[in-house]
């Protein structure tokens, strides 16, 4: 789970870290109150769960008035695409905060490194700019220390890679202090990721988080009550919404051919096969280990809500999932739903025998029965082309 | 021969007194596999269809000889599980719970590897040496004995990859699913280097996702390591940056944990990368065979 920038400030002040403070609004008028309140130059920032909103036009600096209400109605409502394609994420809310006297900007960062299965903490004295290409250009630049899971991290542990990576001397001790608490936000918080891009230094050297960047363990939500509502907010799609409440893995894509499948593996393999016979698949949808009637009748509620789906691919390898309870689930969504598109059905592994047995006695008109996978995705590609 | 698990194998299973836990544990003693024991808190001195059950790991390992224990508990319990089972005296932990926080597994993963005690999983269908054992959640009746190993991050993706395999005549000298997780406790390095050393084993299938970068360190290792054939298999082309699809682990991360740089880092290392499922299959007799 990602959070906005602001609430990744918020998180940040709750551990000490030092932001500038500001407001958070969803009209152009609310926006311009808050800066009223907060005074000029302000900064207005879009919030949307990508990098690169500045090059987008996502962040504005206000100098008066004029300014904010321009800035915020330009921005408010605006789409914007991330660095690698990510999103378009509209922008329904704006973060309004002081402007900053900036006299440095340095990069930190705490995340998840999976290959040596420890948080890595990072700091750099070239920020404000894409880490992974100065990472590129010059891997000296970024310095980095592997943290013990076992206990906390200290600024005494921080100031040696601080030291390294050339941060002004006036302020290391500072920016130690700040990298710990960053680890420390990380492990109170079940964060597999934390980036503070530019990490800034004051006219007046106090060191400050401009941005904040979280990623939040979905896994260990259950353990933080507010950030698990934030997440319960945060999805404005209203198929992956509907399917978060019917308790399905549902990813929406933007082609037309719909996809259920069982497992998270063969399902993504289902996608790549579809796309390889020439066409877009429409969502991904893991219908998990041993589904039952009513799980089907709730994947195919939430696939064909989308009203670009023209035909559905269903591709099961029966494990611990029978095939018959599938077949009885397609069946029973077939006579409550309009479906109104063809399904193509492929069906194996246990009871695949029963499954299509009662399919064929279902006779549903728009069924299409399948053997492989390649033959499947195949047909519903046809099958799509024609609808569409 | 096969790897991690065969007839010698005895297992104690935390959680059999659950739901999942007994239909799992008893599925997998029908199948040949000797199941010592059970494992619930307070629950020592019952049996599950005969089978002994205990309060701690540490007793079925003393009592019963527990060599290998599986993990069937709920996820918010499942990492002091494996603690209490890397800490038991058992050589191998086979974690099926899906769903344990990525910071308690940081913990757990050192603690296994400080024990030098082999974990397997979390969030993985365990692991099957046809004929001889099954422990997890694998349907062993799509899998026949034979001459490849398959090792895996994906559970139903390897079923049809082995059924595939097995209609085409081939079999398996084990099946190893290494987890859906950003942090599993043996990653395809581990199960490599297990399939090189077994004599039974001829070539390898690995089946990888998108997500961080553990087939790109594996196609460093084969090509430096692995003597047999290795025959890879990769999803999640058409995932999109960003979105977690599915498995906690298969995330696009910016522009790391593409399929596409999977795919090119093992080419570039001289493994075949199958195109589909059936085509891994197709590719993976056709090398087994000359």
């Amino acid at each position: 789970m990602d959070l906005l920038e602001y609430q990744g400030k918020q998180l940040f002040a709750a551990h000490g870290i030092p932001v500038p403070s500001g407001e958070v609004a969803s009209t152009v008028e609310d926006a311009v109150a808050a800066a009223e309140r907060i005074g000029y130059p302000c900064a207005i920032k879009a919030q949307v769960l990508i990098g690169g909103r500045g090059k987008a036009g996502g962040i504005k600096i206000a100098a008066d008035k004029d300014e904010a209400e321009g800035h915020a109605g330009a921005i408010l409502g605006m789409d914007i695409t991330g660095p690698h394609g990510e999103g378009p994420f509209r922008v329904d809310q704006v973060w309004v905060e002081g402007g900053s006297d900036i006299a440095a900007e340095y990069y930190a960062s705490v995340i998840l490194d999976r290959g040596e299965k420890k948080l890595l903490a990072m700091v750099s004295a070239k920020g404000g700019m894409d880490i992974e290409a100065v990472a590129a250009e010059d891997p000296g630049a970024l310095v980095k220390v592997h943290i013990d899971p076992t206990r906390p991290f200290t600024a005494a542990e921080a100031r040696p890679i601080v030291e390294a990576a050339g941060l002004a001397e006036d302020v290391r001790d500072d920016a130690a202090e700040v990298l710990a608490k960053l680890a420390e936000t990380a492990q109170g918080e079940d964060a597999t990721l934390i980036e503070v891009n530019p990490l800034i230094v004051t006219a007046d050297r106090k060191v400050v988080a401009l941005d904040a960047k979280v990623t939040i363990d979905g896994n260990a939500l259950h353990r933080h009550e507010g950030l698990a509502e934030l997440d319960a907010e945060s999805i404005d799609d209203p198929q992956e919404a509907m399917a978060r409440e019917k308790g399905l893995t549902y990813v929406k894509l933007d082609g037309n051919v719909g996809i259920l499948a069982n497992g998270a593996g063969l399902c993504m393999s289902t996608l790549d096969v579809v796309a390889q016979a020439g066409g877009a698949p429409a969502n991904f949808l893991d219908a998990g280990g041993g589904s039952k009637a009513e799980a089907i009748v709730d994947a195919l509620t939430v696939i064909t809500s989308d009203e670009k789906v023209s035909a559905i691919l269903f591709n099961i390898f029966g494990g611990i999932t029978r095939c018959d309870e599938i077949a009885k689930g397609i069946v029973e969504a077939s006579s409550r739903l309009n479906l109104g598109v063809p399904l193509v059905v492929r069906l194996d592994g246990t009871n695949s025998e029963e499954g299509l047995a009662i399919l064929a006695d279902a006779g549903l008109p728009n069924l299409t029965q399948e053997t492989t996978m390649l033959g499947a995705a195949q047909k519903v590609v046809e099958l799509a082309g024609a609808g569409s | 021969m096969s790897i991690i698990i065969d007839k010698e194998t005895k297992l104690v299973v935390s959680g059999l007194t659950g739901r999942e836990g007994s239909f799992h544990g008893l599925r997998n003693q029908a199948y040949g596999t000797h199941l010592a024991a059970g494992v619930t808190p307070g629950k020592g001195g019952q049996d599950v269809e005969g089978v002994p059950v205990f309060d701690s790991i540490r007793e079925a390992v003393e009592q019963e000889g527990a060599n290998t224990s599986m993990i069937f508990v709920p996820a918010r319990f499942a990492a002091p599980a494996i603690d209490e089972a890397i800490e038991s005296g058992v050589e191998t932990v086979i974690a099926i719970t899906e769903g344990i926080p990525v910071l308690d597994m940081l913990v757990t993963y050192w603690k296994a590897k400080e024990a030098g005690v082999r974990l397997i999983g979390p969030n993985c269908p365990g692991v099957l040496s046809p004929g001889k054992a099954n422990v997890g959640i694998i349907p062993a009746q799509f899998f026949d004995p034979g001459k490849i190993g398959v090792v895996s991050k994906s559970g139903t993706l390897t079923y049809q990859i082995g059924n595939e395999l097995k209609q085409a005549g081939e079999g398996n000298s084990s099946i190893v699913g290494i987890g859906g997780d950003p942090i599993i406790g043996s990653d395809f390095i581990d199960i490599l280097k297990l399939y090189e050393a077994d004599p039974e084993t001829e070539l390898i299938v690995m089946v990888g996702e998108i997500g961080g970068d553990a087939e790109e360190r594996a196609a460093e290792f084969i090509a430096s390591e692995v003597s047999k054939p290795v025959v890879a298999y990769i999803a999640g082309f058409t995932a999109p940056p960003g979105k977690q699809m599915g498995h906690a682990g298969a995330i696009i991360s910016g522009s790391s944990g593409t399929a596409q740089a999977k795919k090119e880092a093992l080419e570039a290392k001289g493994v075949r990368v199958g195109e589909s499922p059936t085509e891994t299959a197709r590719i993976a007799v056709e090398v087994l065979r000359g």
